[in-house]
C-alpha cells in the first residue's frame, strides 16, 4: 500500500493529466453528436462480430422462447382459419375464397443468416425457388412485419431486411387509418421512422402501427410496431414518428413467406395506370 | 507567488471574455478560428506547480467549451498542453535555467525566445485540438492545413495581445 501511495505521488503530474484527459473524452463522447456516433459505430462493429461468432449459441438458448412463440402462432392461425385449411406438407395453403377475393399463401422458412448491424441489412432463408419463393414476396414473423424478398436461388433466397435504409413501406396507424412511410434510418435496431401522417392524425404513444395492404407485398394489418415517440415537423405539417418496432431481428429465427396471388394482376393494372 | 494571483485571475477573465464574447464571433474564411485563450496556460509562471498546470488547463478549456458547445473538446487539447509545457520549457532553458521571479514571457527572455515557445505551445495546441475534432486521420492533410493556419493566426493575436500588455506594465 504504501508502495502504491509512493508510486502516485511520484507520477502524480501524469496520472493527474491522464485523468483529466479521460474526464474530457468522457465529455467528448458523451456530449458532441459526431464523436458520440462515431464512437457508437466503433462499438457496435465490435458487438456485431462478436454476436456472429456466438449466434449458433444464442440460438440454442432462444429454443424455449421460438417454440412457444411457434405453437402460439399455431393455435392462432388455426382458431383463424379452422376447416378452411388443409396441410400440404411443408406449406399452408389457403382456400381460394372467392368472396372477398383476397388470398394469400403462406410459406414457412428459416433464418440462415442475418444482420442488425449494417446501413443495408439483408435476410438469407433457407427457402428457393423450388419452395416456390419468388422475388417481391413479403416475409413476415409470427410477431410482425420482416422484409420483402429480393433475390432467389435453387435452395435459398435473400429478403432485403425492415432494417435496410433502401426499403420503404407502407404503414397504417390501426386505430386511425391515417397511412405514411415506413423507413429505417440506421442506427437502433429496434427503432424505425414513420413519416407522412398528417397533423391532424393526432397519433399517441402506444398506438399500433400495421402493413397498410395498398402495397402488392403484404397483406393488410401486420404488425410493424407500436409509436414510441413522436415529433411533429413544425414547417411541413407532417408528424415524424418513432416506432418501436415489434420484431426483435437479432432473434429472428422462423418467418413466414407470403405471396399475394393476385400481386401480378394488381401491379400490371398499377402499371398500365401509371402509364396512362 | 501571491502577488501574482489576483493579476492571473485578471488576466483569465480578460482572456476567456476576449475569447467567447470576440474571438469565437469572428470568422476568417469560414473555419479560421483563433483560440487566444491558450496564452493564460503559456504565461504562467515557472514556479506553477505542475498538478495545478492541468488542473488551470482543464478549467480554461472546460469553460471555453461551455461557451462553443463543444464540451471536452478544447479540455482535452488545454491539458495536454499543460501536459506538455514543462517539457518545451526545459528543453528551451537557458544554459543556467530561469532566473528565479521570471515569466515566460518576452518581457523576461526577449521576443525571439517567446516566438519559438509560444508557436510550439500553440501548434501543439491545435492540432491536438483539430486531430481530435475530426477524430480521424481520413483527411489529414486537410486537418493539418487547418491546425497549421489557425495557429499561425493564433500566434499573431497572441503577439497582438502581448503588446497590449507591454503598455500596462505587463500585465500579462
Amino acid at each position: 500500500m504504501r508502495n502504491f501511495i509512493r508510486f502516485i505521488i511520484r507520477n502524480h503530474f501524469f496520472l493527474l493529466f491522464l485523468f483529466f484527459e479521460i474526464v474530457s473524452f468522457y465529455f467528448i463522447f458523451n456530449y458532441n453528436e459526431y464523436h458520440r456516433n462515431i464512437y457508437l459505430s466503433s462499438s457496435n462493429k465490435v458487438s456485431g462480430f462478436l454476436f456472429e461468432r456466438f449466434s449458433s449459441v444464442i440460438q440454442y438458448f432462444e429454443l424455449k422462447q421460438t417454440n412457444e412463440e411457434l405453437s402460439k402462432k399455431n393455435a392462432e392461425l388455426r382458431n383463424l382459419l379452422d376447416n378452411k385449411t388443409y396441410y400440404a406438407g411443408r406449406t399452408i395453403d389457403l382456400v381460394i375464397d372467392t368472396i372477398s377475393g383476397r388470398h394469400y399463401r403462406y410459406r414457412s422458412a428459416r433464418v440462415i443468416n442475418n444482420s442488425v448491424n449494417k446501413h443495408f441489412n439483408y435476410i438469407t432463408l433457407n427457402k428457393g425457388m423450388k419452395d416456390g419463393i419468388s422475388r417481391d414476396m413479403g416475409v413476415i414473423s409470427s410477431r410482425g412485419l420482416v422484409g420483402v424478398v429480393l433475390n432467389t436461388s435453387e435452395n435459398y433466397s435473400t429478403a432485403i431486411s425492415l432494417l435496410n435504409t433502401r426499403l420503404k413501406i407502407s404503414a397504417r396507424l390501426r386505430k386511425t387509418g391515417f397511412f405514411g412511410s415506413l423507413n429505417w434510418e440506421g442506427g437502433s435496431y429496434r427503432h424505425a421512422t414513420l413519416s407522412g401522417i398528417p397533423a391532424h392524425a393526432a397519433p399517441s404513444v402506444g398506438d399500433a402501427v400495421v402493413s397498410s395492404g395498398y402495397s402488392s407485398i403484404f397483406p393488410e394489418d401486420i404488425l410493424i410496431g407500436t409509436i414510441d415517440e413522436i415529433n411533429i415537423d413544425q414547417g411541413e405539417g407532417f408528424y415524424d414518428i418513432k416506432v418501436l418496432l415489434s420484431v426483435d431481428f437479432k432473434k429472428l429465427q422462423y418467418v413466414q413467406v407470403v405471396e399475394k396471388k393476385e400481386a401480378e394482376e394488381q401491379r400490371e393494372l398499377e402499371k398500365t395506370s401509371e402509364n396512362d | 507567488m501571491i502577488n501574482l494571483l489576483p493579476r492571473y485571475l485578471f488576466n483569465f477573465i480578460i482572456l476567456v471574455l476576449v475569447q467567447v464574447l470576440l474571438l469565437n464571433n469572428l470568422q476568417f474564411s469560414g473555419y479560421l478560428n483563433p483560440y487566444l485563450y491558450v496564452l493564460f496556460i503559456i504565461t504562467l509562471p515557472f514556479s506553477t506547480p505542475k498538478w495545478m498546470l492541468v488542473a488551470l488547463g482543464f478549467t480554461t478549456g472546460i469553460i471555453v467549451d461551455i461557451f462553443m458547445n463543444t464540451l471536452g473538446l478544447h479540455a482535452a487539447a488545454t491539458v495536454f498542453m499543460a501536459f506538455v509545457r514543462p517539457f518545451i520549457l526545459s528543453s528551451f532553458s537557458p544554459r543556467d535555467g530561469y532566473e528565479m521571479g521570471t515569466r515566460p514571457i518576452p518581457a523576461d527572455y526577449g521576443f525571439g525566445w517567446f516566438f519559438k515557445y509560444s508557436v510550439l505551445m500553440v501548434a501543439i495546441h491545435h492540432l491536438f485540438l483539430f486531430f481530435v475534432e475530426a477524430f480521424s486521420f481520413e483527411n489529414f492533410l486537410s486537418t493539418l492545413w487547418k491546425s497549421i493556419l489557425s495557429s499561425i493566426v493564433s500566434v499573431v493575436f497572441i503577439f497582438i495581445a502581448m503588446l497590449f500588455s507591454k503598455r500596462k506594465s505587463g500585465t500579462i
